[in-house]
This record gives C-alpha cells, structure tokens and sequence, in this order.
C-alpha cells in the first residue's frame, strides 16, 4: 500500500520524529542489552571459556559434553515435570478458585488477600517455609503421627523419586494467588449482560463459563500463561532454598546448572551452552505461538 | 564559622595523622562457630597492627563463597584480601593479572626456607612468582568417632574403617546411624577421596588425581574403593541434614557413629567442650593408612590502585605467617600450622597425631591442587547422585568416575 503513497508526502522515516527521537534508548537498550547479550552468550558457548570468557572455539564440544552428563538430563526431566504439572494446575486452581471468588460472597478482600499473600514472599522465604513444613522430623509428617499414625510417611524431599512434587507444592501455593487475580480481573471484565442473557437461554453455570466466559477471556489467559511460563523456565531459588538439589542430585533444574558450571565449577563455556538450550526451549514454545498470535493476520 | 572551618581542617588533617593505616576488607568462608574463633584471632593480630580488619564473612561455605569473590574481583570492585583454597582456585586470576606478586614480601620474609611442606608454596607459585599467603594445612583424611555412640550400641570404638563398617549393623540397632554426611555436594567427593588415599594408597591416588591415569581409574584397585564406598552409602543412610557442621554435631550429640571430614571438625568438638580420646575418637587415613593430603587455605590479595590499603596488604601477608598468629589462629580452627619451627604444645591429641604424620613426610597433594574446578565439580555431582540413589552399582559409578577423570584437566 505504501508505494501508492502520493508524492510530496514527507518520507516515512521522519515521520513523528519526536517520538522515534523518543525511542532511541529503548531501541539502543533492546539491541545491545538483550539482543547484544544474547549473541554474546551464544558465541562463547562454542569457545572452551573457563574462568573468564575467551575467544578459541571448540566447536560443539561443549553441547556434546552437556548432553552427556547425567545431571543435565536430569534437570531437563525435572523441569518439564514441574513445568507442565505447575502450568495446568496454577491455571486449573486459579481459575477455580476466581470463579468461586466472583460468586458476590462476604469478605471478598480478606480471602483475596490470603491468597494473594504468599505471592508477596520471595522464592527463598516460600523454599525455606515448605522445607519445614516437608521435614519430617518437623513438619506435616510428625504432626500426623503423633495424632495417632505411626506408620505415616510424607517426605517428599528425601525421597529422589518424588522430591520434584515437593517444590511443585511450593511454586503453586505461591503462585496460584496471583493467577487467580488476574482471572478475577478478568471476569469482572466480562459484561454482566452475558451473564443475563445466559441465564435467560436456561444455560447452566458450568457451560456459560467454558463455552462463553473463558473464550471471552483469551487475553487474560495469555498473560497469565506467558507469566506463568517465564516463571518455570527460570526457576532456581525455590530449589535452591527447599533442597539444593537434592537428594544426590534429584531435584537438580537448568537454571541451576547453569549457574553451578558459570561460577562454582569456574567454566563459561558449559554454562553458556547450558543457558543456549534453555533459550532454545523458550524460543522452541514462544515462536510459534507468537506467530499464531501476532503474525499471519493484520487486525484492527 | 569557624567551627566548620575546623571540622574541615581536621578532616584534611586525619588522614595524614593515619599514615600507613587502612581499612582493609578480608572476605572469607570461615562461619561455623569453631572457623569464627579462629578468624577473630586473624582480626585481633591485624588490627594490633593499627590498621583495621573488616570483616567480609560469607556464609554457605566455599562453594556459595567462591562465585561471590570472584565476580567482585573480575568485576571491578575487589576486597583488599580473600580466601581461597590454595590450588587452582584462584589460577586464572592470577594469570589474568588481577591478583598481586606478593614475592617481594615472601623474599624479605624468607618463606621458602620456613613454610614447610614447600608444595604449600608451590602451588601459591605461578611462573615463578608467588601470589598468596599460606594460612594452614587441613587435611581431609580423618574419621571422627562418637565414643559414647559406641557406648550405647555396646561395641568397642573402632580402631579403623574395618572395624567401623563391621560394628555399623550394632550402632543402627541402636537407632544411631553409623556415618553422618552431610547434603552438600563436596562432602560426598571428599569422603570418596578420603577412601581413595586410605584403600588404594598414595600412589594410586597420585596416579588417578595427578597424572589422570584413566585405566588406573577404571582397574581393580579403585574398584575396591567404590565398594567401600557403597558400605558408607549404606552406613550414611538417615543423615538427613545439610551442612557439614550439622553432621558434625550428630557426632557430638552422639546420634551419628562417626564422620569421615577434614580436620576442621575438631574446631566444632573444641568449641562443644569435648576431649580428643575421652568424648570423641580421631583415626587419621581411617586408621588404614596414615597418609594426610595437604588442603588448606590462602589469602590471595587483589590489585588494588590505593597505596595505603596495598601496603596494609603487605603487612597482612606477614600477619598471617608470623609465628604467633600460626600458633593462636591454628588451636582454635583445628587446622596444622604451615611452619614447623613453632611450638604447638597447647595442641590436642588428633592434632599432634596430624603433626607427626607431617613430620614424617607422610602426604599427599589435595584434590584441589591437582584437579581444575571443573573436573572437581563433576565429581562432585557423580559423588552426591552416588550418596542418594542407592540403585547406583558401584561399577556403574566407577566406570563414569574414569570417564570424568580421562576428560579431565
């Protein structure tokens, strides 16, 4: 459409100069910031950089290496546990626990604020609460004993095989308060009419929320979801806080891997091809559904 | 006015009334109750000085220190001195210039004639030059028994791993559990390493961590020191807690066996009121073969631009090798001195026990001397999964284990 543009019109590119003008830091910060980093990062996980970074390529050796070791297996296992169990479940209990909230009931804002509370607490303070909870010697095991069940076991983070299910408990409680705020905002968003019109047609509650109210609210759920997910991808202080990786290395994630070969074992190079991969999944999951979202159809 | 007027002269003035005096930040790992006594020595003896220790604690041992302190160094903002473990920690530092050429001071101070084992200040050496200051000999090599553990199973204290392995059904009978080790992830590599020198012997353990002989690592002598292995996998289950000086203190309160750790745990039985011989038990090399490796830790002092703090430097460098600091500094953390012309009557039994093993020469090099950080690192991570999952073989562990150590560097 451009190339029919009538002449003498001032060229595109001065046009609103001011706030292209305006732009020009946040364009700067986008390309060397992120854009600059990334590339950075990228380029010296071919190098064999150890301490400090230096440019002598080895290739794919140190993927190699990375795909080889147990403990990275592992920790993409673990992530894509605790990923896809967190992500339908904040959902699932967020969503419900919204619907329920927007029933008109008394005291609306005390329980949205007891649910939003643990929201307000870092990773490490959430970590460090269920540790306690989940020790135990300490916690909800001792507690059912001495109500009179010797023989119960609940020790979720020493026992490797379910240790992941463990954090899983801690990322939802402290994140399901905020999905279900934002569905809450959501659903107050939705026109009362259609809750009108709904119940004039004689549709039951249940339906009206799955075939008209969650359709409608389709922004709210990207949102949410792109929260959500960058929060699971990066998820390392929980970990860090409730097991250290443990037992052995059974909770091990890739952020922490990551962070261990960068500082602890003093070589960059594996930790920047660690971090690679775990751009790689990002962008593997974000593409595409940006594609969906943002390209093929122009709107509005 | 002229109130003010003074306060600024006065200001102007200060400095020059301190000459030679500075604040110097040391950070440092040393936060268990037996490493803060001992640091506090370190403090007293520098600020006595007339310059000014400030203390750059960091909690989490040397695995949470060590990223801090070197991101602070590469990243423009350096303490005036650091710990580190004497090694190849702090290696590429130094080859990048960032850490200072502390020969001069050594050469005044002769310490290639004083430090004893010289492979102390060797491995401070980097192209002939030496970079950091010795502080004290730790040797991994000991198992730290509870005698009164042994007491209530009813079972003579062991005279060496042996016995302890066989006298490990009679103290679980008990509801003790035989050995206490701790979660974090060096404490598992460091037993193995302590097994290593005590079942396989000096020479192996030269050959696996020295010359990375992979068939070696793969052949039958180490396959005997996995099995053993796998006996303190099954003695250490039930420790259930983290840190080493938890561990420590299930051997003091007597509801762990023993613990197989570096000599930095009779800081905490000293400051518990326990008694080498009475309390507690010390079998240095596991009462198999008294060899003891010669860990330890350094001061490295970065460059700084400040002449000041650069000559406090100095003067902290040969704070820490005088005789008197040696000597107050090593009673309280439980460590061996790095000189061997002071006198050291005040120590107790195991330290003595140590001091002798030391005379004769009978040592090792440390892990962290001969392997880089990265290669310990991995061993580290096949060590704690190794401790953890008891469906692990001992082959399948060794034959990853020769695996690390022919990639190794």
């Amino acid at each position: 459409m451009r190339s029919h543009a009538p002449a003498g019109r001032p060229s595109q590119l001065f046009r609103n100069l001011n706030s292209k003008i305006a732009l020009i830091p946040m364009i700067l910060i986008a390309l060397v910031v992120f854009l600059g980093g990334t590339v950075w990062t990228v380029v010296y996980s071919f190098t064999n950089s150890k301490l400090l970074p230096r440019l002598k390529f080895v290739g794919l050796e140190q993927y190699e290496r990375l795909w080889d070791a147990p403990r990275w297996i592992i920790s993409i296992q673990n992530l894509a546990i605790y990923g896809i169990l967190s992500l339908i479940f904040s959902l699932v209990i967020g969503f419900v626990l919204a619907a329920l909230m927007d029933q008109k009931i008394r005291f609306e804002n005390t329980f949205r604020t007891i649910f939003l509370y643990p929201f307000a607490l870092s990773f490490i303070v959430t970590g460090l609460v269920w540790q306690w909870i989940l020790n135990p010697e300490y916690g909800i095991q001792s507690i059912v004993r001495s109500l009179g069940f010797p023989g119960f076991t609940f020790d979720p983070l020493y026992n490797s095989d379910i240790v992941i299910y463990g954090i899983l408990i801690a990322g939802l409680w402290q994140g399901t308060g905020l999905v279900m705020c934002l569905m809450l905002a959501g659903l107050r968003g939705i026109d009362e009419d259609i809750w009108k019109a709904a119940r004039v047609d004689g549709i039951p509650m249940w339906r009206t929320y799955i075939f008209i109210i969650i359709p409608m609210m389709r922004p709210v759920f990207i949102t949410t979801l792109v929260l959500i997910a960058s929060g699971i991808v990066k998820v390392y202080d929980l970990v860090v806080a409730q097991t250290s990786g443990g037992p052995g290395i059974a909770s091990e994630v890739p952020a922490k891997y990551v962070y261990d070969y960068m500082f602890q074992a003093q070589n960059l190079g594996q930790g920047f091809a660690a971090s690679t991969m775990m751009l790689i999944t990002v962008a593997i999951i974000i593409v595409p559904w940006a594609y969906l979202e943002f390209g093929g159809k122009k709107r509005g | 006015m002229r109130a003010l007027k003074a306060i600024l002269v006065a200001s102007v003035l200060m400095p020059a009334a301190h000459a030679g005096a500075a604040d110097l930040e040391v950070t440092h790992w040393w936060t268990s109750g037996g490493e803060a006594a001992a640091v506090k020595e370190l403090a007293k003896a520098f600020d006595a000085t007339g310059n000014k220790w400030v203390d750059g604690a960091i909690a989490g041992s040397g695995g949470t220190a060590r990223p801090i302190m070197i991101s602070r160094i590469t990243g423009g903002d350096p303490m005036g001195a650091t710990q580190f473990n004497h090694g190849r920690q702090a290696e590429e530092l130094v080859q990048s210039g960032l850490m200072r050429d502390l020969t001069a001071v050594a050469e005044k101070e002769k310490w290639k004639e004083i430090i004893k084992p010289a492979s102390l200040l060797d491995s401070c050496t980097i192209d002939g030059k030496i970079y950091c200051a010795p502080v004290n000999i730790h040797s991994w090599q000991w198992l730290w028994l509870s005698n009164a553990a042994f007491k209530t199973a009813g079972v003579p204290v062991p005279k060496n791993w042996n016995e302890f392995v066989a006298a490990a059904p009679a103290l679980e009978k008990a509801g003790i559990v035989p050995l206490a080790v701790g979660g974090q992830p060096w404490q598992t590599s460091g037993a193995f390493n302590v097994l290593m020198v005590a079942i396989a012997g000096k020479d192996v353990f030269q050959k696996v961590f020295g010359e990375k002989d992979e068939d070696v690592a793969a052949g039958p002598e180490i396959g005997k020191v996995f099995k053993a292995a796998d006996d303190a996998r099954r003695m250490s289950k039930g420790s259930n807690v983290q840190d080493w000086n938890q561990a420590t203190n299930m051997v003091i309160t007597a509801k762990a066996g023993g613990q197989i750790m570096g000599d930095w745990a009779q800081g905490e039985f000293a400051l518990a009121g326990q008694k080498a011989g009475t309390d507690y038990t010390c079998l240095p090399g596991l009462g198999v073969n008294e060899v003891i490796s010669t860990d330890g830790d350094a001061f490295y002092f970065p460059v700084l631009k400040d002449a000041e703090k650069s000559k406090a430097q100095e003067v902290l460098a040969s704070t820490i090798v005088s005789p008197k600091v040696q000597v107050a500094f090593n009673l309280k953390k439980g460590s061996l001195p790095i000189r061997g012309d002071i006198d050291l009557s005040a120590a107790n039994d195991c330290m003595k026990k140590g001091l002798d093993i030391l005379a004769k020469g009978n040592v090792v090099r440390s892990v962290n001397q001969l392997l880089s950080a990265d290669s310990a690192k991995q061993l580290e991570d096949l060590f704690s999964e190794f401790f953890a999952n008891p469906s692990m073989t001992p082959d399948a562990a060794q034959k990853r284990f020769a695996d690390i150590i022919a990639s190794a560097d």
